[in-house]
Protein backbone atom coordinates (compact mmCIF):
# COMPACT_ATOMS: atom_id res chain seq x y z
CA UNK A 1 0.00 0.00 0.00
CA UNK A 2 1.08 3.78 -0.96
CA UNK A 3 2.23 5.72 1.63
CA UNK A 4 -0.16 8.21 3.21
CA UNK A 5 0.18 11.37 4.58
CA UNK A 6 0.32 11.62 8.68
CA UNK A 7 -3.45 12.90 9.73
CA UNK A 8 -5.99 12.16 12.58
CA UNK A 9 -8.63 9.90 11.56
CA UNK A 10 -11.44 12.18 11.85
CA UNK A 11 -14.37 12.86 9.59
CA UNK A 12 -13.01 16.32 9.36
CA UNK A 13 -9.90 15.30 7.65
CA UNK A 14 -11.64 12.67 5.58
CA UNK A 15 -13.34 15.56 4.21
CA UNK A 16 -10.13 17.78 3.71
CA UNK A 17 -8.62 14.84 1.68
CA UNK A 18 -11.44 14.33 -0.43
CA UNK A 19 -11.06 17.88 -1.34
CA UNK A 20 -7.76 17.94 -2.42
CA UNK A 21 -7.64 14.46 -4.15
CA UNK A 22 -10.31 16.39 -6.03
CA UNK A 23 -8.21 19.29 -6.82
CA UNK A 24 -5.02 17.18 -7.94
CA UNK A 25 -7.15 15.53 -10.01
CA UNK A 26 -7.86 18.62 -11.66
CA UNK A 27 -4.18 20.14 -11.61
CA UNK A 28 -2.84 17.16 -13.24
CA UNK A 29 -5.39 17.03 -16.05
CA UNK A 30 -4.49 20.68 -16.46
CA UNK A 31 -1.05 19.64 -16.33
CA UNK A 32 -1.09 16.92 -18.24
CA UNK A 33 -2.83 19.09 -21.21
CA UNK A 34 -0.90 21.84 -20.61
CA UNK A 35 2.56 19.16 -21.34
CA UNK A 36 0.85 17.86 -24.51
CA UNK A 37 0.68 21.60 -25.84
CA UNK A 38 3.96 22.60 -24.99
CA UNK A 39 5.47 19.54 -26.65
CA UNK A 40 3.77 19.91 -29.98
CA UNK A 41 5.38 23.61 -30.07
CA UNK A 42 8.22 22.00 -29.16
CA UNK A 43 8.86 19.59 -31.77
CA UNK A 44 7.60 22.48 -34.15
CA UNK A 45 9.96 24.50 -33.40
CA UNK A 46 13.15 22.14 -32.78
CA UNK A 47 12.94 21.05 -36.16
CA UNK A 48 12.27 24.33 -37.66
CA UNK A 49 15.83 25.14 -35.46
CA UNK A 50 17.75 21.66 -36.69
CA UNK A 51 16.97 22.79 -39.98
CA UNK A 52 18.04 26.71 -39.51
CA UNK A 53 21.09 25.95 -38.07
CA UNK A 54 22.69 23.41 -40.27
CA UNK A 55 21.48 26.01 -43.03
CA UNK A 56 23.25 29.17 -41.29
CA UNK A 57 26.44 26.44 -40.43
CA UNK A 58 26.55 25.71 -44.20
CA UNK A 59 26.76 29.33 -45.45
CA UNK A 60 28.93 30.63 -42.25
CA UNK A 61 31.58 28.15 -43.93
CA UNK A 62 31.38 29.74 -47.41
CA UNK A 63 31.19 33.26 -45.96
CA UNK A 64 34.89 32.62 -43.40
CA UNK A 65 36.17 30.75 -46.78
CA UNK A 66 35.83 34.02 -48.52
CA UNK A 67 36.40 36.61 -45.72
CA UNK A 68 40.07 34.71 -45.35
CA UNK A 69 40.87 35.21 -48.77
CA UNK A 70 39.95 38.87 -48.87
CA UNK A 71 42.29 39.29 -45.91
CA UNK A 72 45.41 37.59 -47.49
CA UNK A 73 44.10 39.61 -50.86
CA UNK A 74 44.16 43.04 -49.35
CA UNK A 75 45.85 42.90 -45.25
CA UNK A 76 43.86 42.43 -41.85
CA UNK A 77 44.20 46.35 -41.47
CA UNK A 78 42.67 47.31 -44.86
CA UNK A 79 40.05 44.88 -44.08
CA UNK A 80 39.67 45.75 -40.53
CA UNK A 81 39.39 49.31 -41.40
CA UNK A 82 36.63 48.45 -44.31
CA UNK A 83 34.33 46.75 -42.06
CA UNK A 84 34.82 49.21 -39.23
CA UNK A 85 31.62 51.77 -39.94
CA UNK A 86 28.71 50.05 -41.37
CA UNK A 87 26.63 51.86 -43.93
CA UNK A 88 23.15 49.50 -43.06
CA UNK A 89 21.90 49.48 -39.62
CA UNK A 90 20.64 46.77 -38.27
CA UNK A 91 17.40 47.35 -35.67
CA UNK A 92 16.67 44.68 -33.71
CA UNK A 93 13.53 44.67 -31.73
CA UNK A 94 12.28 42.49 -29.58
CA UNK A 95 8.84 41.46 -28.50
CA UNK A 96 8.14 39.03 -26.47
CA UNK A 97 5.23 36.12 -27.10
CA UNK A 98 3.66 34.12 -24.71
CA UNK A 99 3.19 30.59 -25.52
CA UNK A 100 1.39 28.68 -23.61
CA UNK A 101 2.64 30.33 -20.41
CA UNK A 102 6.16 30.29 -21.20
CA UNK A 103 7.71 33.50 -22.24
CA UNK A 104 9.85 33.56 -25.63
CA UNK A 105 11.61 36.18 -27.44
CA UNK A 106 10.64 37.52 -30.83
CA UNK A 107 13.30 39.31 -33.28
CA UNK A 108 12.94 41.40 -35.81
CA UNK A 109 15.51 43.06 -38.00
CA UNK A 110 15.14 45.76 -39.86
CA UNK A 111 17.59 47.00 -41.99
CA UNK A 112 17.77 50.54 -42.30
CA UNK A 113 20.04 52.49 -44.77
CA UNK A 114 19.76 50.13 -47.66
CA UNK A 115 17.04 52.20 -49.67
CA UNK A 116 18.13 50.54 -53.30
CA UNK A 117 21.86 51.49 -52.22
CA UNK A 118 24.62 48.60 -52.26
CA UNK A 119 25.71 47.58 -48.92
CA UNK A 120 29.89 48.63 -49.07
CA UNK A 121 30.64 50.91 -46.45
CA UNK A 122 34.25 51.26 -48.45
CA UNK A 123 35.78 52.56 -51.34
CA UNK A 124 36.28 50.58 -53.72
CA UNK A 125 39.39 51.65 -54.49
CA UNK A 126 41.79 50.19 -52.03
CA UNK A 127 40.02 46.76 -51.18
CA UNK A 128 39.46 43.60 -53.70
CA UNK A 129 36.47 42.03 -55.29
CA UNK A 130 36.40 38.83 -52.69
CA UNK A 131 35.85 41.54 -49.77
CA UNK A 132 32.57 42.88 -51.88
CA UNK A 133 31.51 39.20 -52.29
CA UNK A 134 31.92 37.79 -48.88
CA UNK A 135 30.16 40.71 -48.23
CA UNK A 136 27.33 40.11 -50.00
CA UNK A 137 27.04 36.90 -48.53
CA UNK A 138 27.16 37.52 -45.36
CA UNK A 139 24.40 40.06 -45.34
CA UNK A 140 22.44 37.42 -46.87
CA UNK A 141 22.55 35.36 -43.95
CA UNK A 142 21.85 38.05 -41.09
CA UNK A 143 17.78 37.40 -41.57
CA UNK A 144 18.66 33.52 -40.33
CA UNK A 145 21.45 33.97 -38.00
CA UNK A 146 18.30 35.98 -36.18
CA UNK A 147 16.35 33.69 -36.89
CA UNK A 148 18.35 31.17 -35.56
CA UNK A 149 18.72 33.20 -32.48
CA UNK A 150 15.30 33.18 -31.88
CA UNK A 151 14.53 29.72 -32.44
CA UNK A 152 17.05 28.42 -30.42
CA UNK A 153 16.19 30.64 -27.13
CA UNK A 154 12.28 29.34 -27.93
CA UNK A 155 13.46 25.77 -27.91
CA UNK A 156 15.62 26.04 -24.64
CA UNK A 157 12.76 27.85 -22.63
CA UNK A 158 10.25 25.71 -24.33
CA UNK A 159 12.69 22.55 -22.92
CA UNK A 160 12.77 24.11 -19.63
CA UNK A 161 8.99 24.85 -19.11
CA UNK A 162 8.74 21.40 -20.58
CA UNK A 163 10.87 19.60 -18.12
CA UNK A 164 9.15 21.13 -14.92
CA UNK A 165 5.25 20.23 -16.17
CA UNK A 166 6.81 16.76 -16.70
CA UNK A 167 8.05 16.84 -13.30
CA UNK A 168 4.85 18.23 -11.75
CA UNK A 169 2.62 15.81 -13.90
CA UNK A 170 4.43 12.60 -12.39
CA UNK A 171 5.26 14.15 -9.03
CA UNK A 172 1.07 14.56 -9.41
CA UNK A 173 0.42 11.01 -11.04
CA UNK A 174 2.77 8.85 -8.81
CA UNK A 175 3.17 10.29 -5.69
CA UNK A 176 0.44 12.82 -4.61
CA UNK A 177 -2.49 10.99 -5.76
CA UNK A 178 -2.43 7.67 -4.79
CA UNK A 179 -0.76 8.92 -1.17
CA UNK A 180 -4.52 10.78 -1.16
CA UNK A 181 -6.30 7.75 -1.66
CA UNK A 182 -4.55 5.94 0.38
CA UNK A 183 -5.21 8.26 3.24
CA UNK A 184 -8.64 8.88 1.94
CA UNK A 185 -8.92 4.69 2.71
CA UNK A 186 -7.19 4.27 5.70
CA UNK A 187 -9.15 6.88 7.34
CA UNK A 188 -12.81 5.44 6.18
CA UNK A 189 -10.97 2.34 7.56
CA UNK A 190 -10.75 3.42 11.00
CA UNK A 191 -13.93 5.33 10.86
CA UNK A 192 -15.69 2.41 9.98
CA UNK A 193 -14.00 0.26 12.64
CA UNK A 194 -14.70 2.93 15.25
CA UNK A 195 -18.51 2.69 14.48
CA UNK A 196 -18.54 -1.24 14.20
CA UNK A 197 -16.31 -0.79 17.86
CA UNK A 198 -19.07 1.22 19.18
CA UNK A 199 -22.56 -0.73 17.79
CA UNK A 200 -20.82 -3.63 19.59
CA UNK A 201 -19.88 -1.46 23.00
CA UNK A 202 -23.81 -0.63 22.59
CA UNK A 203 -25.12 -4.49 21.92
CA UNK A 204 -23.30 -5.52 24.69
CA UNK A 205 -24.09 -2.49 27.17
CA UNK A 206 -27.91 -3.34 25.77
CA UNK A 207 -27.54 -6.93 26.82
CA UNK A 208 -26.14 -5.85 30.16
CA UNK A 209 -28.77 -4.14 30.75
CA UNK A 210 -31.57 -6.47 29.78
CA UNK A 211 -29.70 -9.20 32.05
CA UNK A 212 -29.78 -6.76 35.07
CA UNK A 213 -33.38 -6.10 34.52
CA UNK A 214 -34.48 -9.78 34.29
CA UNK A 215 -32.13 -10.52 37.10
CA UNK A 216 -33.09 -7.90 39.05
CA UNK A 217 -37.55 -8.83 37.49
CA UNK A 218 -36.42 -12.08 39.18
CA UNK A 219 -35.17 -11.35 43.00
CA UNK A 220 -38.34 -9.49 42.81
CA UNK A 221 -39.94 -12.69 42.08
CA UNK A 222 -38.29 -14.54 44.64
CA UNK A 223 -39.08 -11.95 47.24
CA UNK A 224 -42.62 -12.44 46.63
CA UNK A 225 -42.62 -16.10 47.28
CA UNK A 226 -41.10 -15.11 50.16
CA UNK A 227 -43.65 -13.02 51.01
CA UNK B 1 16.49 48.76 -30.39
CA UNK B 2 18.99 46.48 -29.13
CA UNK B 3 22.44 45.39 -29.89
CA UNK B 4 23.58 42.19 -31.12
CA UNK B 5 27.03 41.01 -29.55
CA UNK B 6 29.50 39.03 -31.07
CA UNK B 7 32.40 37.28 -28.88
CA UNK B 8 34.68 35.10 -30.66
CA UNK B 9 38.71 35.45 -31.87
CA UNK B 10 39.47 38.23 -34.50
CA UNK B 11 39.54 36.20 -37.56
CA UNK B 12 36.42 34.93 -36.79
CA UNK B 13 34.08 37.62 -35.43
CA UNK B 14 35.76 40.10 -37.80
CA UNK B 15 33.00 39.79 -40.54
CA UNK B 16 30.41 40.46 -38.34
CA UNK B 17 31.28 43.95 -37.73
CA UNK B 18 29.68 44.92 -41.49
CA UNK B 19 26.66 43.56 -40.14
CA UNK B 20 26.69 46.39 -37.43
CA UNK B 21 27.22 43.88 -34.80
CA UNK B 22 28.21 44.87 -31.79
CA UNK B 23 31.90 42.54 -32.24
CA UNK B 24 34.00 41.90 -28.70
CA UNK B 25 37.00 40.37 -29.34
CA UNK B 26 38.67 37.63 -26.70
CA UNK B 27 42.23 35.85 -27.44
CA UNK B 28 41.05 32.87 -24.90
CA UNK B 29 38.48 31.46 -22.55
CA UNK B 30 38.60 33.64 -19.92
CA UNK B 31 38.32 37.40 -21.61
CA UNK B 32 35.66 35.80 -23.44
CA UNK B 33 34.00 35.21 -19.93
CA UNK B 34 34.26 37.81 -18.38
CA UNK B 35 32.48 39.47 -21.64
CA UNK B 36 29.96 37.23 -21.69
CA UNK B 37 28.55 38.06 -18.28
CA UNK B 38 29.86 41.80 -19.04
CA UNK B 39 27.37 41.79 -22.30
CA UNK B 40 24.52 39.15 -20.63
CA UNK B 41 23.96 41.31 -17.47
CA UNK B 42 23.60 44.28 -20.25
CA UNK B 43 20.10 44.49 -21.01
CA UNK B 44 20.79 46.45 -24.26
CA UNK B 45 21.93 43.15 -26.00
CA UNK B 46 19.44 41.13 -26.72
CA UNK B 47 21.35 38.59 -28.97
CA UNK B 48 25.26 37.55 -27.62
CA UNK B 49 26.43 35.33 -30.58
CA UNK B 50 29.22 32.96 -29.26
CA UNK B 51 32.29 31.48 -31.02
CA UNK B 52 31.86 27.75 -30.80
CA UNK B 53 35.17 26.80 -29.01
CA UNK B 54 34.52 30.00 -26.04
CA UNK B 55 30.74 28.30 -26.10
CA UNK B 56 32.53 24.73 -25.20
CA UNK B 57 34.38 26.40 -22.97
CA UNK B 58 31.72 28.09 -20.81
CA UNK B 59 28.98 25.68 -21.11
CA UNK B 60 28.49 26.52 -17.35
CA UNK B 61 28.23 30.06 -17.74
CA UNK B 62 26.15 30.04 -20.82
CA UNK B 63 23.72 27.67 -18.93
CA UNK B 64 22.97 30.34 -16.61
CA UNK B 65 20.87 32.54 -19.07
CA UNK B 66 19.36 29.63 -20.63
CA UNK B 67 16.13 30.12 -18.83
CA UNK B 68 15.46 33.71 -19.02
CA UNK B 69 14.10 35.21 -22.53
CA UNK B 70 16.56 37.79 -23.04
CA UNK B 71 19.87 37.69 -24.23
CA UNK B 72 19.83 34.66 -26.27
CA UNK B 73 23.39 32.99 -26.02
CA UNK B 74 23.88 31.15 -29.77
CA UNK B 75 26.72 29.44 -30.58
CA UNK B 76 28.04 29.77 -34.29
CA UNK B 77 31.05 27.87 -35.87
CA UNK B 78 33.82 30.06 -35.89
CA UNK B 79 36.53 30.33 -39.03
CA UNK B 80 37.74 26.43 -38.44
CA UNK B 81 34.21 25.43 -39.12
CA UNK B 82 31.75 23.36 -37.10
CA UNK B 83 32.14 21.31 -34.54
CA UNK B 84 28.54 19.92 -34.40
CA UNK B 85 28.50 21.25 -30.93
CA UNK B 86 25.93 23.65 -32.11
CA UNK B 87 23.49 20.55 -33.23
CA UNK B 88 24.48 18.87 -29.88
CA UNK B 89 22.81 21.42 -27.50
CA UNK B 90 19.56 21.49 -29.61
CA UNK B 91 19.53 17.71 -29.01
CA UNK B 92 20.16 18.36 -25.47
CA UNK B 93 17.42 20.48 -25.31
CA UNK B 94 15.14 17.61 -26.68
CA UNK B 95 16.71 15.22 -24.54
CA UNK B 96 15.48 17.60 -21.81
CA UNK B 97 12.01 18.37 -22.86
CA UNK B 98 11.25 14.78 -24.13
CA UNK B 99 13.43 12.71 -21.84
CA UNK B 100 14.78 10.92 -25.07
CA UNK B 101 16.71 11.72 -27.98
CA UNK B 102 13.77 11.52 -30.98
CA UNK B 103 14.99 13.72 -33.43
CA UNK B 104 18.25 12.91 -33.91
CA UNK B 105 18.46 9.36 -34.14
CA UNK B 106 19.40 7.92 -37.21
Amino acid sequence: MAETYNVNPTRMELKKMKTRYANARRGHKLLKDKRDGLMKQFLETVRQNKELREKVEASLQGVYGSLSIAGAVSGPAVLEESLMLPKTQGRLDVRYKNVMSVTVPEFTMEIMGKDGQDSYNYGLAFTSGELDASLASMSAILEDLVALAQSEKTVQMLAQEIEKTRRRVNALEYIMIPKYLATIKSIKMKLDENDRGNTTRLMKVKDMMIKAQLSAGKSDEDDEEVV
Amino acid sequence: MYKIGMIGERDSVIGYMALGFAVHEAEDADTAKVLLHKLAKNSEYAIIFIVENFAIALEEDIAKYKDVPTPAIICIPGKNGTTGYGLSQVKKAVERAVGADILFKE
